[in-house]
């Protein structure tokens, strides 16, 4: 039976001053973290390992007698996640206990190489094992963040406005792939819906690209959208966008297009039986009026 | 034609085939390319690398910045290991789908660049090579 359960049980005191002090700059990053609490991770690390330790399996982590230095590594790699390190810094935080260890270990071992050696391997297999647990908490760490902004974005990205009576606008932005069509599409049926509306501009200025991907999602929102009674107008067809489009052969015939939003919108109200005059008297040519015709 | 750098691009998700647009744009971009011919290449790519990644179960994409005796241009090559295509002449025609596309992804893509070459096995895959000439 080995010793070095008892072993690292027994003078992780010593062996955390040891790693405290042989902590490289790399490591520290006084920039990111502080001193204190550099210190009290540490501290909380060593007191976890020991109480592992003391169970005497150190080959198998999975167990409930490393649960606590599981989950004092997980809350180690979420604070540095957010803290700014990078996984390489934060696995070499756990793997610089080698040395601090091994010191204890050849101390342990004077006088005999057989025991010192399988001690050092043993201990090795260790603190590799505590590594890959951390740099696999910071990776699902970092993952939920991205996850996380992801639907953010997802939520963000798709107003539809109220332009006018009757009229919609639902201006574009960014990569239309097909998780966002999706949200983008049931957002305009509903608010077609909710509004009673007409006429439906979709607005696609803040695309970047316009490809047959894009297109096919556009024209199935724009038969939708036909099936419960609103017209839809592309505006925002900027000149590039318009010769890749025909260049690609997607036939818009059917769909009414213009290259402002501002003309989409004066023919909105054209469509829906409105038209913009100015006001006649003092102010007039400053403001404008709008009226339904008669 | 003569090949100054190159880079490639890994095409396994759809957010790789943004992340290919990009790159297309931003080399674009750095060549002076005019708006126009951006917009064309950066389709292209999108175009093509989504047919790697839905029909050639993903591969890769490498961008290479070519020069002949008299003009720059930039080389793009899609390369799968998917089931290939069968008839070539058949899937360049427009609405030819074997998806739920509306087909004129290649053919649509042949048209925006100046050269394209399509070699394809059945059962070993496809490598698309187009080149826009500035």
């Amino acid at each position: 039976m080995s010793k070095l359960p008892e072993m690292i049980n027994k003078h992780h005191e010593e062996i955390r001053a040891d790693w405290l002090k042989q902590m490289s700059t790399a490591v520290r990053r006084a920039d990111l973290i502080s001193n204190e609490e550099l210190e009290s991770q540490s501290r909380e690390l060593m007191d976890a390992i020991a109480s592992g330790a003391r169970s005497g399996e150190l080959t198998n982590l999975d167990g409930p007698a490393w649960g606590q230095a599981r989950d004092t590594l997980g809350a180690i790699s979420t604070s540095r996640a957010k803290q700014g390190f990078s996984t390489s810094e934060t696995a070499t935080f756990v793997l610089s206990l080698k040395q601090p260890i091994f010191n204890a270990v050849r101390r342990e071992n004077p006088s005999d190489p057989a025991a010192l050696f399988d001690d050092i391997w043993k201990s090795t297999q260790l603190i590799d094992k505590l590594a890959l647990i951390t740099a696999d908490a910071f990776q699902a760490s970092r993952e939920k963040f991205i996850a996380r902004q992801q639907e953010e974005l997802m939520e963000l990205s798709t107003p539809v406005v109220k332009l006018w009576d009757g009229i919609l606008a639902l201006p574009i932005i960014g990569t239309l792939d097909s998780a966002r069509t999706q949200v983008v599409m049931e957002s305009l049926l509903q608010a077609v819906v909710q509004t009673n509306s007409r006429v439906a501009i979709i607005d696609i200025t803040g695309v970047p690209t316009v490809d047959t991907l894009v297109a096919q999602h556009l024209l199935k929102t724009i038969t939708a959208a036909r099936l419960m009674g609103a017209d839809c107008i592309i505006s925002g067809v900027r000149p590039q966008i318009a010769q890749t489009i025909v260049h690609l052969g997607i036939d818009l015939a059917g769909v009414i297009t213009k290259a402002k939003l501002s003309d989409a919108f004066a023919l909105a109200l054209q469509r829906t039986g409105q038209v913009v005059t100015k006001v006649n008297g003092d102010n007039a040519g400053k403001r404008t009026l709008l009226r339904r015709e008669e | 034609m003569k090949s100054a750098k190159q880079e490639t691009v890994p095409i396994a998700t759809s957010s790789d085939v943004v992340m290919a647009r990009q790159k297309v744009r931003q080399w674009a971009i750095e060549m002076k390319f005019t708006l126009v011919d951006q917009t064309k290449l950066v389709t292209a790519a999108s175009e093509l690398a989504r047919n790697a990644l839905e029909h050639g179960k993903g591969g890769h994409m490498v961008i290479e910045q070519v020069e002949n005796s008299v003009k720059n241009g930039l080389k793009l090559v899609f390369e799968d290991r998917g089931p290939g295509i069968s008839d070539v002449d058949a899937a360049l025609r427009d609405g030819f789908t074997t998806g739920g596309g509306m087909g004129l992804g290649l053919g649509g893509s042949k048209r925006l660049v100046n050269d394209f070459q399509i070699e394809s096995e059945p059962g070993k895959g496809t490598r698309v090579t187009v080149v826009r000439w500035k």
